[in-house]
C-alpha cells in the first residue's frame, strides 16, 4: 500500500495513530493530580518538539545512518531554516507556507555548498569540516552578518516590519491561510483534559509526510546505494558507481529536513536566535539519533520523543516533588535517597543525558530500537520456544 | 609594528592553551588511536583544581575572641585559615594567594588519576570499536564530567587571580623601544607562556631522551612491530593517557586566572583544539604545537582593528577558515603524515 | 589486435622503479595469467589498469579507448571488473543486494537518483540478480548478510557480482591466496566453469601454479617491473630462462 510493504506500512500506521493521537496517549493521568503534572506531556509546545525534532533527526539519519558520515554541524541547518522562516514572516506576511517552502530551499541550497566542500573528506575529517561550518555560521550570525540575524536580541517580527502580502484582518501570528497555529480546543473528560491545537496537528502532518518519505527513501535503490557506500566504498568504485553525487544528494536532503524542522520551529514562535546552530546542538542531534538507533526508520522517532519527553519531565523534578513521591519512606531513608537523586534531576538533567547516553553507545550500540528487538526476541524465544530458522532470522535482518 | 608585537603577544596565551590540549590530543590519539572528544574536559578540571586549591588553602575553623565584641555585643568570632596555624597570619595570607601555581602539586596526581581512571574504565573498552563510536562515548563523557562539576562549582565563573607578583601588566613597548604605553601587557599571560614552554619542552625531553619514550615512538608510528618486540605496550600506553590528561590539565590550572573557571570551558577549547590537531596533522605533535600557536596568532591578527575593518568578522571565523582550507588543499594537515584516519 | 594493449607504462615510487617500460597484449577470449617473484610489479600494474595509480608514461588502451586518467568507477563502466585477494564485498548488506548493486550500475550507469520506487519493484534487476545468484548455487543464501558468509562464499559472491556486469574484462589479484586447498579447488572450478559458460577475458596475478596452469592459455612472466617472457604454459614450462628466474625453486 502507498508503495510500501505490508511491514512498512504497519509501521508508518503506527506513527500516524500515535501522532495523531498523542493529545490523548500523552495525557494519561488526571490534569491536576500530582502524577499528571509531573508526567503528562500532552500539551501542544511539547508535542510540537517531539514531532519537529523528530522530524530533524528522521533527515539527519538519512545521512548518518544510511552512509555512516558523522556530521557535527547539523543544527546550522536548522538555524539556517529558521532565519528564512522568520524573514519570510516580516517580508510576506504570517502566512507559514511560504515561509516553510523557504526554510527548505534555502536550507537545501546551503547545504549543496557545505556539503560539496565537507565531502570532500571522509571520517572525522568529515566530521571536523562540518563542525567548523557550523561554528562559523554561528559565529558570523552574531557579528557580521547581524543585519540578516539581528544578533544577539535574535530575528523576530516587529509591528513597523513591511509584510507586504499580509492581508486585512490576518492574524497577527502564525496562520495557515487565516488559520492561527495557536487555536487550540481543549475537551474535559471527567478529570481529564486533551487539548488539541492547529500548530501541533500541522507539525504531525510534516512529521508524517517526512518518515513517509524516510521509508521510501530507504527502500529505494538510492538507499540502498547510501547503505552500499558505508559497507564498502573501494566495492562501490570497482563497480562503476560515482559514490560523490549519491553522498551529496544524502546531505542535500538531511539539509532540507532540518531546514523543513527550522521553519516549523519558527512557525510554532516567530523568533529565532543563532544559539540555534551552536555545535551542542548539533551534539544533541547526534544524541538522539544515537540513542533511538542509528539507520533504523523508527529510531529517530523514539530517540528525539524519549530525549525530549525525558528533558521535560526530568528538568521539572525538584525536590519537592522527591519528597512527594518518597514520602512514604521514614524520614531518614527518604533524605538519603532524594540526596542521591538530586544531582540527576532539575537543573541536572544534562548529566543524566550525558550518563544515558554513554550507557547506550556502551551498552547499546543499536540504540533502543535494537534493545527492543532484541528483547522481543528473548520474550518470544522463551514464549515460542523458537525453531532454528526464527533465530536465524533475527540475526540476518537487520534492525528495521 | 608595535600593534602587530601585541597581536602577537595576544595570541600567545590562547595559543598556548590550545597547544598544550593538542599536545595531549595527539598523544592519545597516535598512541591509542583514540579520538577523545572528553579532553576539553580535562582542560577544565585543571582549571577547577585551582579552585579547590583555593579554597583548601582557605579551609577555616572559627575562632573565638571574647576580649573583642562584634556591632550586636557578642564575641566576636573570625575565621582563621588552619594554615595560619603552622605559617602564620601573614605566611598563610601569601600561600593564599599563591593557590593558582600551588594547584600544579594538586593537579598532577589528580589529573594522573583521572586519566587512568578514563582509559582503564572506559576508553580501553573502545580500541577496537569505530571512531564515530569513540567520539561519541567520549563526548557523552564529555556532558557528563562537565555536569559533575557544574553541580559541585555551580554555573557562575569562579575567579582565581594569580599571585599579585604576577597581576597586573607591564610595558613591554617601552623595553623594545617603543612608546610607552604602546605595548602593554599583562604579566600572568607571559608567565603562561612561559609556563607552557617549559611544558611542551619537557615533554618532547621526556619522549626524546628516556627509554619510556622511544618505546611510545616507536609505538605511535607502528604499533604492531612494536607489540611483538615483546615489548607490553599498552601498559605504557596508559601511562600516556594518564600524562596527556596531566598536560590538559596543567595547561588548565595555570590558565584559570586569565578565564575564570566555568564548567563549559571545556567544550569552548575542545572543538578549536581539535581544528587545531587536525590542521597541525593528525598524530603529529610537533604539528599540533605548531598549529597551536599559529593558530592563537593568527586569531590575534584577525582581532586587529584594521584587519577586522576590511574583513569584518574575520576575527571570528579566521580559525575555521584555515581548518576548511589546510584540510582541502593538504588533508593530512601541516606536518601530519598522509593516509591516517582518513576512514 | 588484443582487448587491452599495454605499451610502454613506467611507474617509480621514490627510487624504486615499480614498472619499467611494461607492454603487454591480452587477446579477447584468453586467460591470461601474469606470474613473477615477489615485488616483480604485477599489483602495480593492475591498480594502473584500474586507474587507482597512475603510471609515469606509456599508455593503456581498453578496446580503441585509452583508459589513463580515468576515474576508478570510469573504468570499471568501460567493462574492467576487478576481484581482490581478500573478496571486497558490501559486508553489512544481503547477499541479494550484493548483486543487485551492480546491476543497478550496469543499467543506469555511474550515478542516477532514483529515491522514490522500492528496489522490489525492479522486478528486470530482480530476476537478473536471481539467476545470477542461482548460477553461483547461492540462491538459497539471498537473504544472508553478506558478512555471515564463509570465505569461499564471499569469493564466489564477489565473483558473481562481477559477472552480473557481464564485463569485458576481469581482473583477479591472487584469487586463492591464503586458501586451504579444497577452496583453492572450488575456486578453480567456478573460473572454469564462468569461462565455458560466459568466455569472459581474464588477466589472473597468481603464485599458485597448479592455479594457473589449470587455467591460463598465455601466461607473462615478469621479474623486476620487466616483462621477461610471454607465451603458452607449456613453453612458459620449459622456458630455460624462467626456470631460473623463478621457477627453479617450485615444483611444478
Ligand atoms: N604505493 C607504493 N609506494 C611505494 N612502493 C610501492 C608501492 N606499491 C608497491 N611498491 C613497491 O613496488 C614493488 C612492486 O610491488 P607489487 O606489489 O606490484 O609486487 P607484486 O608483484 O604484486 O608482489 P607480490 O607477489 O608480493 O604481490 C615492490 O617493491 C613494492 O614494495
Ligand atoms: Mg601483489
Amino acid at each position: 500500500m502507498l508503495g510500501l510493504t505490508q511491514k512498512d506500512f504497519l509501521l508508518l500506521l503506527v506513527v500516524v495513530v500515535l501522532t495523531l493521537l498523542a493529545p490523548i496517549i500523552l495525557n494519561p493521568f488526571p490534569v491536576n493530580s500530582s502524577l499528571g503534572q509531573s508526567f503528562n506531556a500532552g500539551y501542544p509546545a511539547l508535542m510540537q518538539r517531539f514531532a519537529i525534532f523528530g522530524i530533524l533527526v528522521i533527515g539527519f539519519n538519512i545521512l548518518f545512518g544510511l552512509t555512516g558520515y558523522l556530521s557535527f554541524g547539523h543544527a546550522a541547518f536548522l538555524g539556517v531554516g529558521s532565519y528564512a522562516a522568520v524573514w519570510m514572516f516580516k517580508l510576506l506576511s504570517f502566512n507559514i507556507i511560504p515561509a516553510i517552502v523557504l526554510s527548505v530551499i534555502v536550507a537545501g541550497l546551503f547545504s549543496i555548498v557545505i556539503g560539496y566542500v565537507s565531502l570532500r573528506r571522509s571520517g572525522i575529517y568529515f566530521s571536523i569540516l562540518t563542525l567548523a561550518f557550523a561554528q562559523m555560521s554561528y559565529a558570523l550570525a552574531y557579528s557580521v552578518l547581524t543585519p540578516l540575524t539581528n544578533g544577539e536580541t535574535g530575528l523576530q517580527v516587529y509591528p513597523s516590519d513591511p509584510q507586504y502580502l499580509a492581508a486585512e484582518g490576518a492574524p497577527s501570528a502564525p496562520h495557515v491561510f487565516g488559520l492561527p497555529m495557536a487555536e487550540s480546543t481543549t475537551v474535559y473528560f471527567g478529570d481529564w483534559q486533551f487539548t488539541f491545537e492547529i500548530g501541533y496537528y500541522l507539525c504531525a502532518l510534516m512529521l508524517i509526510l517526512a518518515f513517509y518519505l524516510s521509508i521510501r527513501i530507504f527502500r529505494s535503490p538510492f538507499g540502498m546505494m547510501l547503505r552500499a557506500i558505508k559497507s564498502n566504498q573501494t566495492r562501490m568504485n570497482y563497480t562503476g558507481l560515482n559514490t560523490k553525487p549519491y553522498m551529496l544528494w544524502a546531505f542535500i536532503i538531511s539539509g532540507m529536513y532540518a531546514g523543513l524542522a527550522g521553519g516549523l520551529l519558527a512557525a510554532m514562535d516567530p523568533l529565532t536566535g543563532a544559539e540555534r546552530m551552536y555545535w551542542t546542538a548539533s551534539g544533541e542531534i547526534v544524541v538522539m539519533a544515537i540513542l533511538g538507533g542509528v539507520g533504523t526508520l523508527i529510531g529517530p522517532v523514539v530517540g528525539s520523543g524519549v530525549i525530549k519527553y525525558l528533558e521535560n519531565i526530568v528538568s521539572k523534578i525538584n525536590d519537592n516533588v522527591l519528597h512527594g513521591a518518597f514520602n512514604a519512606l521514614p524520614d531518614g531513608l527518604e533524605n538519603v535517597i532524594i540526596k542521591i537523586i538530586h544531582p540527576f534531576v532539575g537543573e541536572g538533567w544534562q548529566l543524566t543525558l550525558g550518563l544515558l547516553f554513554m550507557v547506550v553507545v556502551i551498552f547499546l550500540p543499536g540504540g533502543l530500537v535494537q534493545g527492543g528487538q532484541r528483547l522481543g526476541a528473548l520474550f518470544s524465544r522463551r514464549s515460542r520456544n523458537a525453531t532454528a530458522a526464527d533465530r536465524d532470522a533475527a540475526r540476518q535482518k537487520p534492525a528495521e | 609594528m608595535d600593534a602587530i608585537i601585541l597581536q602577537i603577544l595576544n595570541g600567545l596565551d590562547k595559543g598556548s592553551a590550545y597547544a598544550l590540549i593538542a599536545l595531549g590530543l595527539t598523544l592519545i590519539f597516535g598512541t591509542l588511536g583514540v579520538v577523545n572528544f572528553a579532553h576539553g574536559a580535562l582542560f577544565m578540571i585543571g582549571a577547577f583544581c585551582a579552585v579547590t586549591m583555593q579554597r583548601l588553602l582557605t579551609l577555616s575553623h572559627t575562632v573565638i575572641d571574647p576580649s573583642q565584641t562584634d556591632f550586636l555585643g557578642n564575641p566576636l568570632q573570625t575565621k582563621v585559615p588552619y594554615l595560619a596555624s603552622v605559617f602564620g597570619t601573614e605566611g598563610a595570607q601569601a600561600l593564599i594567594t599563591w593557590s593558582v601555581p600551588l594547584s600544579i602539586i594538586l593537579v598532577i596526581p589528580v589529573m594522573l588519576f583521572v586519566g587512568w581512571a578514563m582509559e582503564r574504565g572506559l576508553i580501553k573498552h573502545f580500541y577496537k570499536r569505530p571512531h564515530a563510536d569513540q567520539i561519541l562515548v567520549t563526548f557523552g563523557l564529555a556532558i557528563v564530567l562537565q555536569e559533575i562539576i557544574r553541580a559541585i562549582y555551580g554555573a557562575n565563573p569562579i575567579q582565581s587571580p594569580a599571585p599579585p607578583m604576577f597581576s597586573g601588566s607591564i610595558d613591554i613597548g617601552e623595553y623594545l623601544g617603543f612608546q610607552a604605553n604602546a605595548i602593554v601587557y599583562p604579566i600572568w599571560r607571559l608567565v603562561y607562556f612561559a609556563f607552557s614552554a617549559v611544558i611542551i619542552a619537557a615533554v618532547f625531553a621526556f619522549l626524546q631522551f628516556t627509554t619510556f619514550g622511544m618505546v611510545v615512538r616507536a609505538g605511535m608510528a607502528d604499533r604492531e612491530t612494536v607489540g611483538m618486540l615483546g615489548i607490553d605496550i599498552d601498559k605504557r600506553f596508559t601511562l600516556m593517557f594518564g600524562l596527556a590528561a596531566a598536560v590538559a590539565g596543567l595547561a588548565g590550572a595555570m590558565y584559570a586566572p586569565i578565564v575564570s573557571p566555568n564548567y563549559h570551558m571545556g567544550m569552548d577549547f575542545l572543538v578549536l583544539s581539535f581544528v587545531v590537531v587536525v590542521v597541525g596533522g593528525m598524530g603529529s605533535l610537533p604539528g599540533a604545537v605548531f598549529a597551536g600557536f599559529l593558530l592563537g596568532i593568527l586569531q590575534g591578527f584577525a582581532s586587529m582593528n584594521e584587519v577586522k575593518a576590511v574583513l569584518p568578522g574575520i576575527d571570528q571565523i579566521v580559525i575555521y577558515l584555515v581548518a576548511i582550507i589546510i584540510l582541502l588543499t593538504r588533508p593530512r594537515g601541516l606536518m601530519g603524515r598522509a593516509g591516517v584516519m582518513e576512514d | 589486435m588484443g582487448i587491452l594493449e599495454v605499451k610502454g607504462i613506467n611507474k617509480r615510487f621514490g627510487g624504486l622503479q615499480a614498472l619499467g617500460d611494461v607492454n603487454l597484449s591480452i587477446q579477447e577470449n584468453t586467460v591470461h595469467a601474469i606470474i613473477g617473484p615477489n615485488g616483480a610489479g604485477k599489483s602495480t600494474l593492475l591498480n594502473v589498469l584500474v586507474g587507482k595509480l597512475i603510471p609515469d608514461s606509456g599508455s593503456v588502451m581498453f578496446d580503441g579507448q585509452s583508459v589513463l586518467g580515468r576515474k576508478p568507477y570510469e573504468i570499471a563502466q568501460m567493462g574492467i571488473s576487478r576481484v581482490f585477494q581478500t573478496p571486497e564485498i558490501f559486508a553489512d548488506l544481503t547477499v541479494l543486494e550484493n548483486v543487485l548493486i551492480p546491476c543497478f550500475a550496469k543499467r543506469d550507469g555511474a550515478f542516477r537518483m532514483h529515491a522514490l520506487e522500492p528496489v522490489r519493484h525492479e522486478r528486470e534487476i530482480g530476476r537478473q540478480a536471481e539467476t545470477m545468484l542461482d548460477e553461483v548455487n547461492m540462491l538459497s543464501k539471498a537473504d544472508v548478510v553478506a558478512s555471515a558468509l564463509s570465505r569461499g562464499d564471499k569469493r564466489r559472491l564477489e565473483m558473481a557480482m562481477c559477472l552480473v556486469q557481464e564485463p569485458r574484462l576481469m581482473l583477479l589479484d591472487e584469487p586463492t591466496a591464503g586458501m586451504a586447498r579444497a577452496d583453492t579447488e572450488n575456486t578453480i572450478a567456478l573460473l572454469k566453469d564462468i569461462r565455458r559458460k560466459r568466455g569472459i577475458t581474464m588477466a589472473i596475478i597468481e603464485h599458485d601454479m597448479q592455479v594457473v596452469f589449470s587455467l591460463a592459455d598465455r601466461i607473462t612472466v615478469m621479474a623486476q617491473g620487466t616483462p621477461l617472457v610471454e607465451g603458452t604454459p607449456d613453453r612458459i614450462k620449459t622456458d630455460p630462462k624462467v626456470r631460473e628466474a623463478y621457477l627453479g625453486e617450485t615444483q611444478i
